[in-house]
């Protein structure tokens, strides 16, 4: 029997980015706003404070700010015809938890989606024929435009301090910025980051061979910041403590340090932790959300009424949340019907090793999570597809993210894995590599689906999330067209003596660090057939909750997700304000 | 272990290995700890074999592993030739731990790969890992790569470009906070 509290306004499920954006939105405009967060209080000072702070072991191998695998995990298999296993620890992708969420431990790159991306199947249908998309590919356009979204990437922008230099200004490009940048309505807040050794080797050799590097946009402030919140941000001092920590400099933007301190002041915001979120109740018929229960930090189940519910939690645990709850029509491939789990992708990463002579110091220890030169000539549709056969793209870039040597200690293949003749070659090469990152698009399929676990179950006892994904052909084409051009570059640079491309190969694997970009599985569409939410991220079957964040992405883009998901919260946030206190109901009618 | 460490690591003439280093002493206090525990493992049954793709799935702790499999190493190695792990001469314990490597010796239950595996992750872990945990003992691992620890900031460096880094490591222990004194450069 659980405990029933006061009835509020708003329940929101998670304390991340999308969280406390919509959190604070809402209580602002007089909502009573609970933000329901099942990690612990975690902010910079004192929790991220120097020096304690650059500890590896415990950020990087302990975990201490992901999503605890002995309590909660995913299941994984390749298809439909194996059992899923659950990942026992992690390696694939570090989900979050604590306050902030992956928005507190995230590394910052920050890019919009390009316009190609919300309408990808129309797009590549008119200018290559339908002929360009694999019958496997589940690809489908958004509800939503790039145009409509603009003042909303705007918003997002100025609350997170984005470093960089525009390339394209309403539609006027900018000399010296990134020709391929989809227009904006304002110049970044802040200049962009500086720039190491080996981004700028990457990007002269790449400038020569007549590509357009640019210095990566970012989410780390480079100069002292007042943002849109009125809150101050410092400058990055590229301590190379950065993706996995959280920033002790209140340099890399995170909802503790853009928005939380301002929404806790408001009279009808509360932020709740320790709160671990076990479903969404409904009325009898299904149709109506009546509010949450939660386990509470005691192990207590509470049932927390509200009007309005919206997921904010990570962004495939929202889908799980969505089927603990009956909400929306599980997908099935079988029968390819249903919607709920449908479309999940990850990210198609791929890299090439770079050795230098020793005259080339590269110093991998100078970095930040975003610091980086990238160039976007194989992006989106910015080539021509014709001739290559594949859908999406991504960008090439070196970014010097960490050098703590538990995780990095480059040596050639071939070199024995212990022993002197080992020690030898990583004393020679730690500081004498580097790597060429490939992040690149993810396109769906029928057989990559999310769904829940029949065997296995949380510490709660419901049952996990299981992931079922393999790479479809498109990615493995696209992954070798890519990583062998990056190859090339590679070659060009100077001091560079040795190359190992590695294009990503299938079958998928789940012990090996990719990207924490999984995404998916509550697409947002204009066809409740297709799609778990409307253009509002409103459900279509249930209409008082909402899904935010990457969930609703109907495939994946090049570009990391962040500032999409940060865009689409604070439209969801309006819609939810102008549209459904206006008038509660469905916004989109079928 | 530290028969293990002084292979996987040597102390040679480019520095202290993995036993001076403290790996060792580090590794049984990780074991004893939260991690070897399995503080962050999720072991709900049933376990089953699964594919290469789907990772790890035995029930073992790190710390239950390190307890079967060091004993299995020298159970095998006493079965061969009479003589403990420890006692057998560099180039034996070395070919030792290649068929360990390679998955040829019988640790049953435990397939010694993957045992092989762990001990050398845990010891990349002691000899990279802050001072603090009572490996890496000196820097020393820290010294091998040139990497300078928990440094503060390299605002006033990482654009210039190419420049050896050459000031001493620094540990979290005696680092300082940020913006206090110390952080000047030579």
């Amino acid at each position: 029997m659980s405990k029933t509290l006061p009835a509020v306004d708003v329940a929101i499920i998670g304390g991340g980015w999308t969280g406390s954006v919509i959190g604070k939105e809402l209580a602002a405009a007089k909502q009573r706003v609970v933000v329901l967060e099942r990690g612990e209080p975690r902010w910079p000072s004192p929790d991220f404070q120097a020096p304690t702070v650059h500890d590896e072991l415990k950020y990087v191998r302990r975990h201490a700010l992901h999503q605890n695998t002995a309590t909660e995990t995913f299941t994984f298999r390749n298809n439909p015809q194996q059992k899923a296993l659950p990942m026992r620890r992690w390696q694939f992708a570090y989900p979050a938890t604590h306050l902030g969420g992956a928005g507190s431990h995230w590394s910052g790159a920050y890019y919009r989606f390009d316009p190609t991306d919300f309408k990808i199947r129309s797009h590549y249908n008119n200018r290559y024929g339908a002929k360009i998309f694999d019958e496997d590919l589940t690809a489908q356009d958004w509800p939503l435009s790039y145009d409509e979204l603009e003042p909303y990437f705007d918003r997002f922008d100025y609350l997170i301090g984005a470093s960089g230099y525009a390339g394209n200004l309403k539609g006027q490009l900018q000399p010296g910025g990134n020709p391929f940048e989809p227009w904006r309505s304002r110049p970044y807040p802040n200049p962009p980051m500086k720039v190491p050794y080996a981004p700028a080797l990457f990007g002269e050799a790449a400038a020569k061979l007549g590509y357009h590097p640019y210095v990566q946009p970012s989410a780390l402030v480079t100069r002292p910041y007042i943002n849109s919140e009125g809150l101050p941000m410092s400058a990055c001092v590229y301590c190379g403590f950065c993706s996995n920590f959280g920033c002790e400099h209140f340099a890399k933007a995170s909802p503790q340090v853009c928005v939380l301190p301002v929404a806790m002041k408001l009279p009808d915001f509360e932020l709740r932790t320790g709160t671990h979120v076990l479903r969404v109740e409904l009325t009898p018929d299904g149709k109506h959300a009546r509010g949450v229960t939660y386990v509470d930090a005691a192990g207590e189940e509470v049932f927390q009424p509200a009007n309005i519910v919206v997921l904010s939690a990570f962004s495939i645990n929202n889908v799980r949340l969505l089927l603990l709850s009956k909400i929306g029509k599980p997908f099935d491939p079988a029968t390819n019907t249903g919607v709920v789990g449908r479309n999940y992708t990850h990210q198609t990463t791929s890299g090439v090793n770079l050795f230098f002579e020793e005259s080339f110091n590269i110093n991998p220890f100078m970095g930040a999570g975003a610091v980086a030169v990238t160039m976007d000539d194989f992006s989106a549709d910015n080539f021509d597809h014709g001739p290559h056969g594949f859908v999406g793209g991504g960008y090439l870039q070196i970014q010097v993210v960490s050098g703590a040597p538990i995780s990095y200690h480059p040596t050639p293949r071939g070199t024995p894995g212990w022993g002197s003749e080992w020690k030898q070659a990583v004393r020679r090469y730690y500081n004498h590599s580097a790597s060429i990152t490939i992040t690149g698009s993810a396109m769906p399929t029928r057989n990559s689906y999310l769904s829940l676990d029949p065997t296995y179950k949380d510490a709660w006892g419901q049952p996990l999330l299981r992931i079922t994904y393999d790479l479809p052909d498109n990615d493995i084409r696209m992954s070798a067209f890519l990583t062998e051009r990056g190859d090339q570059i590679g070659k060009a640079m100077r001091g560079v003596t040795l190359t190992e491309p590695g294009p990503r190969k299938r079958p998928f694997t789940a012990t090996s660090y990719q990207s924490t970009h999984l995404t998916g599985g509550a697409a947002i569409g204009a066809d409740p057939a297709t799609s778990v939410v409307n253009r509002a991220g409103q459900c279509w079957d249930v209409p008082n909750v909402f899904v935010t964040g990457a969930a609703l992405f109907p495939q994946n883009s090049g570009y990391n997700p962040t500032g999409t998901v940060g865009a689409t919260a604070y439209w969801i946030a309006e819609r939810i304000l102008k549209d459904y206190l206006a008038a509660p109901g469905k916004l989109v009618q079928t | 272990m530290d028969a293990i460490a002084s292979r996987l690591i040597p102390n040679d003439d480019l520095g202290p290995g993995a036993k001076e280093a403290g790996v060792t002493f580090f590794l049984d206090q990780q074991l004893a700890g939260g991690w070897g525990t399995g503080d962050h493992f999720y072991r709900q049954a049933p376990f089953e074999a699964g594919t290469p793709e789907q990772g790890y799935q035995l029930s073992f702790t790190p710390a239950q592993m390190f307890r079967l499999g060091l004993g299995k190493l020298d159970e095998a190695s006493r079965s061969a030739s009479k003589k403990g792990f420890a006692e057998l001469s560099p180039a034996d314990q070395d070919a030792m731990l290649k068929r360990m490597q390679a998955g040829e010796l019988d640790f049953s239950p435990l397939p010694s790969a993957v045992f092989f595996q762990a001990l050398l992750d845990g010891t990349m872990e002691g000899f990279f890992s802050d001072p603090i945990y009572g490996g890496n003992s000196g820097m020393a691992g820290w010294t091998l790569v040139g990497f300078p620890g928990a440094y503060a900031s390299y605002a006033n460096d990482i654009d210039r470009h190419g420049v050896a880094w050459t000031r001493p490591p620094v540990s979290i222990a005696d680092a300082h906070a940020h913006g206090a004194a110390g952080e000047a450069h030579p």
